[in-house]
């Protein structure tokens, strides 16, 4: 017990050495290696906190996705290094963010510290209607059947922020496909794993998918994982970006909220309520939204990393 | 049987441990990119492999060791990848300060 605690006290000062770490360094590509290993240390303390399917969550998007995201960022600011240096907000300014960052800090840790004991939660119901589901995972039964509503939103968010990505494209390059072009090199390192590791990381992605049914894992995560499969073959050259104007990309981009939106719809009809789902069906439904999601999600999550377009397009 | 075991975990685990913190110093202390790299994947192969193996008495069932198997593998495939990025970067930029 206690050399559990002691693992959990040098975890916790970890993180908060990296998030730290991360804020003071100058550079900004250490500062996003650090918010990489932050992610992953993340990961490490829901592990911790018996929350698995946070955990996965926190690997892929924290730690993967949005650590590829901000080195994209990194590597388009480099040349403006030298402006951002001069844009430096001034003394009374940093003062002010800081202050009102501590704010913000120290309200959230006392709400978590000022929880009634026990904490307020609907867990025992969600657990008790869970059979109604047909999926044994409490978490992927929240997600896609009592909160369906906000898993919703969350892809339609997703396809706007893609939308707001795409509309930074000049132009000249609207329709294009993103990304310069790569020539695969034969005998690059990189070209060697883009073709070792896609069928591992494909199959893992859909057993994901597969099991996030029962246990920690869905349609998310799994979706996370083919977007990086995706992208190691775009970037070893292996595989051509999309053109953005393409229609059969748009049309699976847009089938994960739409076909989540068509079930939901058909609910008023078989169920009575908007993403209701009649019982009987409930577990096969949602295997189909969450399917179509995670290929809606996979392409989303890749065209993000891969930025506007910047290629102009072939007629 | 069981004590062989875990005698067998304990000191695998800690033969592991080991090269974990010698290719962490070699990090901090080496002078240059390639040697850097070079420590850095003693502690991914031998490491990781080691503890692996003291972990593979203590699995859950044939799958969980094999499981356990191809984390290392996989580790082993992405390290390898990533330290030849780093070194051919390393060499076209010509040695840091």
């Amino acid at each position: 017990m206690t050399l559990a605690w002691a693992f959990d006290a040098i975890l916790a000062a970890t993180v908060l050495a990296v998030a730290a770490w991360t804020i003071v360094a100058r550079e900004t590509f250490a500062a996003v290696v650090g918010f990489v290993a932050y992610g992953l240390l993340l990961a490490l303390v829901w592990v911790r906190l018996a929350a698995p399917d946070v955990a996965l969550t926190e690997a892929a998007i924290g730690g993967g996705v949005t650590g590829v995201l901000l080195l994209g960022a990194a590597a388009r600011l480099r040349g403006t290094a030298g402006v951002l240096v001069d844009e430096r907000p001034g003394a009374a300014m940093r003062l002010v963010v800081g202050v009102l960052c501590g704010i913000v800090t120290a309200a959230l840790a006392a709400t978590v510290l000022l929880l009634p004991d026990p904490a307020p939660t609907l867990a025992p119901e969600a657990a008790a209607n869970l059979t109604t589901t047909g999926v044994g995972n409490p978490i992927t039964g929240v997600l896609m059947a009592f909160r369906a509503l906000d898993t919703l939103l969350e892809k339609v968010v997703l396809v706007l922020a893609l939308i707001g990505v795409w509309s930074l494209a000049p132009d000249r390059f609207w329709g294009g496909a993103p990304g310069p072009e790569r020539r695969a090199q034969p005998d690059d390192a990189l070209v060697f794993l883009a073709r070792l590791l896609p069928p591992v990381g494909i199959v893992i992605g859909v057993y994901l998918l597969w099991v996030g049914a029962d246990e920690p894992g869905g349609a998310f995560q799994g979706g996370a994982l083919l977007a990086a499969m995706w992208l190691l073959a775009m970037m070893a050259g292996l595989a051509t970006a999309p053109a953005v104007s393409e229609r059969r990309l748009r049309l699976v981009l847009v089938a994960g909220p739409a076909v989540f939106l068509a079930i939901g719809l058909a609910g008023f009809a078989l169920a009575d309520a908007f993403l209701a789902y009649p019982e009987a069906y409930a577990k096969p439904l949602i295997i189909i939204i969450e399917v179509v999601k995670m290929l809606a999600v996979a392409a989303t999550l890749g065209l993000l990393v891969m930025g506007p377009p910047e290629r102009p397009p072939q007629r | 049987m069981s004590l062989a075991l875990d005698i067998f975990s304990v000191l695998a685990i800690s033969a592991g441990a080991f090269f974990f913190l010698a290719g962490t110093v070699g990090l901090l202390r080496f002078p240059d990119a390639l040697t850097r790299l070079h420590a850095l994947t003693k502690a991914d192969n031998l490491g990781l492999g080691l503890v692996v193996l003291g972990l593979l008495p203590r699995a859950d069932g044939a799958l969980g060791a094999l499981k356990l198997v191809v984390v290392w593998v996989l580790v082993l495939v992405a390290a390898g990848t990533v330290s030849q990025l780093i070194a051919r970067v390393a060499q076209r930029v010509g040695p840091s300060p």
